[in-house]
């Protein structure tokens, strides 16, 4: 027996001194922690926002976004140039960038992305809206493209389009199939994928030849995470190195974390309460069953009157969020509105208590005007606090709240079909504003078939719609600036939704391994889920930047500990055995 | 002619079952193709589009019959959140649930059953009370908040996530040891919490047999206590748990879903709560006629083996 022990104790032994799992010279790795599934990594396909982040470190577009204020920058083109009747664009490709295989980047390699998209409808699923415009692109030359547009188009200059490698995807028979992650993978961007391990990481190394200089660590990886929590353990415990999507708790919670460092950021994304204005088809029919109280706008501006903003930062988003007012968040701060002291409404329940009663809504018997139906995400905290603090905001207003929290899946099929009176939605806005100006035009709402729709608030306003039409084809940025200011200053006095808040970007990454990040704007920007490469690009190892301690220790522990256990059973149970003649 | 008669009524119930996932899955809420698309720059015509590539578009009874035609193939569709056919994403995570749910099952069928059999057999004991205790608390503990007790509570002992590390050197002995590093505490939970059902399941079968005659006869044929337990009672006190065995072994395949989310273990319980999310119509659907064909074909070895184990059962 004690052979036999020895001989446990020495195999666990070996395991506890077990070199750790590193290799002799570790590269540099920054671990980024993503808590959302990858979709897909063929470019064509990739719709999450974490499959469309890595994508970018994969393939540049023709045009960025630079890192210190959003503002349009090189790309693959370095140079662009519309014609007088800004339908034909030309862009150029210069000299001297390469994949990472070493093949030159040509303006072929840009005119054949584009065009896939336009004869291949699969090809056409993740960005397909970018070149609904387009007419013909062609390459007269290595390193000219040249757009032709079937109208003005004021977003050129934003194509999210990653651009593939011509001497690649041209063998590719079915842009479907191809699930673009076998290692290593040739691209344009700072990193090249080398392994996709689904539902658990992927790992990325260094392009030594990117044209913009080579990234200044060795490898970047990406472990998933299903549960935020554990990510924020993980960063902790030193598994990971960087962490984003942090509740306001999760984040405070690493306060005085040793060798760890907080990025409260301005984020992309806003929070608001959907006010049902009497959802209506494309054809004018009506859908849903909205209350027809909210059809007057003196009752939805009442509404949004009886709404302490600032109490429900504090209170619901622990002060991690900015007052909500326009449809752009201030991160965005060209396109950014905020209400003159004219325009702001005050929060005033007693005016919003007289506004109803102007409207034509007097307090019943129990003091109740009418009852109205508030949809949101069981299970999403905001949800479940926000809900609460607005049924005592309308209900000092005569408004009773029937609170409904459902799934994600049937919040969605709710304010599809139009069947709320409030709902709370959110969205993340990019840094050029059509895409979510464009969600509250008349043409988003559904067809007559009451389908194939794409409105947030069932919005539809002539005045908005004019605004849009104009801005899209202003390319003079300022004048275009005023327009978007315009048509949030509309959407805000006409409160189809309430923005409640902007929130923030809640991050954090081991500062004892990586000593600085770039931001994206350098003041007060995001890490991570940018519009660029910054994030992952820009960032410097601190010093040395050892490989986090690990060994497995642990897990020979454990063993002992399981092995001991067997042990003293199998002895107790011979033991008894032994003496079971004398015992009886 | 019984037996065939068995294997047929397996048979039918995975028929019944693949009919009824299809339906079933149909009439959770949500738009698949809004969820995908949801965040992204997208037209009406790109979701139509959309709905066209996954068959979406065409009439429920054309959907079923090519669902239930590819399912004969073998052929159980694309995913719509991985873009990649169903049969291969079930097939890069049933090796993780077989591992992580398979170990941790085997391990609490064995616990389990020994701790019943030692506390029924000597009832009202120290041993009795602290095991039937502790049974009950596990039993009634989240499974979620155990796992995140315990992932606090280890400290930088054990990882938190997943079944790798990602810079784990290749060798197959590094590999092997980092997966086991990772199993740990998902295994843990899981024991913990399933263990204490085949405790209190044992314990209370073998309560029964106790006072049964024959084991007074047993014993006035002079056989020491040990061997009254271990020959007379366990082998008819254990009956009633082999079916709950081969019910929980039926739903190994099933996966873990809580444990799986908190330690993001890759296994078919992550990729059903992925799934879900979708909804992912044809993954559901493949996740369910995997998991309940698990389950149909343990449920017929359990009955073959009753007849085995108690003669009084007649299988053929």
């Amino acid at each position: 027996m004690r052979v036999k022990l020895g001989a446990l104790l020495a195999v666990a032994g070996l395991l506890g001194t077990g070199a750790p799992p590193s290799h002799a010279q570790a590269p540099v790795v920054l671990k980024v922690a993503i808590v959302q599934q990858i979709d897909s990594l063929n470019p064509f396909l990739a719709v999450f926002q974490s499959s469309t982040e890595i994508g970018r470190l994969m393939y540049d577009p023709l045009t960025a976004y630079a890192a210190a204020d959003q503002a349009v920058t090189e790309g693959l083109a370095n140079r662009w140039e519309p014609s007088a009747d800004k339908l034909t664009w030309t862009f150029t490709v210069p000299a001297g960038k390469t994949w990472s295989d070493g093949q030159p980047i040509t303006a072929r390699d840009v005119a054949f992305t584009y065009n896939l998209m336009l004869t291949d409808e699969v090809a056409r699923t993740a960005n397909g809206s970018f070149v609904t415009n387009f007419d013909t692109v062609t390459a007269p030359d290595d390193r000219t493209v040249v757009i032709r547009t079937k109208a003005p188009q004021v977003t050129m200059l934003a194509l999210d389009i990653p651009i593939v490698p011509k001497h690649v995807w041209e063998k590719v028979t079915s842009v479907k199939d191809h699930t673009d992650d076998r290692g290593p993978v040739v691209g344009s961007g700072p990193f090249v994928l080398t392994e996709h391990v689904p539902g658990q990481f992927l790992k990325l190394k260094a392009n030594k030849s990117y044209w913009r200089g080579a990234p200044k660590y060795d490898e970047l990886h990406f472990v998933y995470f299903q549960n935020s929590d554990a990510a924020v353990q993980a960063l902790g415990k030193g598994e990971v190195d960087l962490v984003n999507r942090m509740a306001p708790a999760q984040f405070d919670s690493l306060g005085d974390r040793q060798g760890v460092t907080r990025n409260r950021a301005q984020g992309r994304r806003f929070t608001e309460l959907l006010v049902n204005p009497g959802a209506q088809t494309r054809t004018g029919e009506p859908i849903g069953d909205g209350n027809p109280a909210l059809r007057d706008v003196r009752v939805r501006r009442a509404i949004a009157q009886a709404i302490d903003l600032d109490a429900l930062v504090q209170r619901v988003n622990l002060g991690y969020a900015e007052k909500g007012a326009g449809i752009v968040p201030p991160v965005f701060s060209r396109w950014h509105w905020q209400p003159t002291p004219e325009q702001r409404r005050t929060f005033d329940p007693a005016a919003a208590n007289a506004a109803l009663d102007a409207a034509g809504h007097p307090r019943g018997a129990d003091g109740t005007r009418f009852t109205l139906r508030l949809a949101g995400r069981a299970g999403r905290a905001y949800d479940e606090q926000a809900s609460e603090y607005l049924r005592r905001s309308m209900s000092d207003i005569g408004i009773a709240l029937d609170v409904r929290l459902v799934s994600d899946n049937q919040l969605n099929e709710v304010t599809t079909a139009a069947t709320y009176d409030l709902a709370f939605s959110g969205w993340a806005a990019s840094v050029d504003p059509d895409f979510v100006l464009g969600l509250h035009t008349c043409g988003q709402r559904p067809g007559a078939d009451g389908k194939g729709g794409t409105t947030d608030a069932y919005f539809c306003d002539a005045t908005y719609d004019e605004l849009y039409a104009r801005q899209l084809s202003e390319f003079d940025e300022t004048k275009r600036q005023d327009l978007v200011k315009r048509m949030q200053a509309r959407f805000y006095d006409q409160v189809p939704a309430v923005v409640l808040a902007y929130d923030n970007a809640l991050e954090a990454y081991r500062s004892d391994r990586f000593a600085k990040f770039t931001t994206q704007p350098a003041q007060g920007g995001v890490i991570m889920a940018q519009h660029g490469v910054w994030g992952y690009y820009g960032a410097e190892p601190a010093g040395q930047a050892a490989p986090a301690a690990r060994g497995w220790g642990g897990l020979a522990a454990f063993a002992a500990a399981c092995a001991s256990m067997l042990m003293l059973i199998a002895v107790y149970v011979r033991r008894r055995r032994a003496t079971a003649d004398e015992r009886e | 002619m019984r037996l065939a008669g068995r294997f047929g009524g397996a048979a039918l119930s995975l028929v019944m079952v693949a009919v009824l996932g299809f339906f079933l899955f149909r009439v959770v809420p949500g738009d698949p193709v809004v969820s995908m698309t949801r965040g992204r720059p997208t037209t009406a015509a790109a979701q139509d589009a959309l709905r066209a590539q996954f068959g979406l578009d065409r009439p429920l009874h054309e959907q079923f019959w090519s669902y239930f035609t590819g399912l004969l193939r073998g052929d159980l569709g694309t995913s719509f959140t991985f873009r990649r056919p169903v049969a291969e994403v079930i097939g890069d995570r049933i090796g993780p649930t077989l591992l992580l749910v398979g170990t941790s099952t085997l391990v609490a069928v064995l616990l389990g059953l020994w701790l019943g059999v030692r506390a029924g057999w000597r009832r009202g004991s120290v041993f009795d009370r602290v095991t039937t205790g502790a049974s009950l608390a596990l039993w009634s503990v989240p499974t979620f908040w155990l796992g995140m007790l315990l992932m606090m509570a280890t400290g930088e002992v054990f990882p938190s996530r997943g079944m790798r590390d990602t810079d784990t050197a290749p060798d197959f002995v590094s590999q092997s040891l980092d997966v086991a590093h990772h199993l740990v505490l998902p295994s843990v939970t899981l024991v913990a919490v399933v263990c204490a059902e085949y405790v209190l399941v044992m314990r209370s079968s073998l309560l029964q047999e106790t006072a049964a005659p024959y084991l007074v006869t047993a014993r006035a044929k002079g056989l020491r206590d040990d061997l009254v337990r271990r020959r007379h009672a366990v082998p008819n006190a254990v009956l009633p748990a082999i079916t709950l065995v081969f019910l929980r072994f039926g739903l190994v395949v099933g996966g873990a879903i809580t444990t799986e989310t908190v330690f993001s273990w890759p296994g078919l319980g992550l990729l059903f709560y992925d799934a879900l999310t979708g909804p992912d119509y044809f993954l559901l659907q493949g996740l369910l006629v995997v998991t309940a064909a698990a389950v149909v074909v343990m449920n017929l070895l359990a009955d073959l083996l009753h007849g085995v184990l108690d003669p009084r059962v007649e299988v053929v």
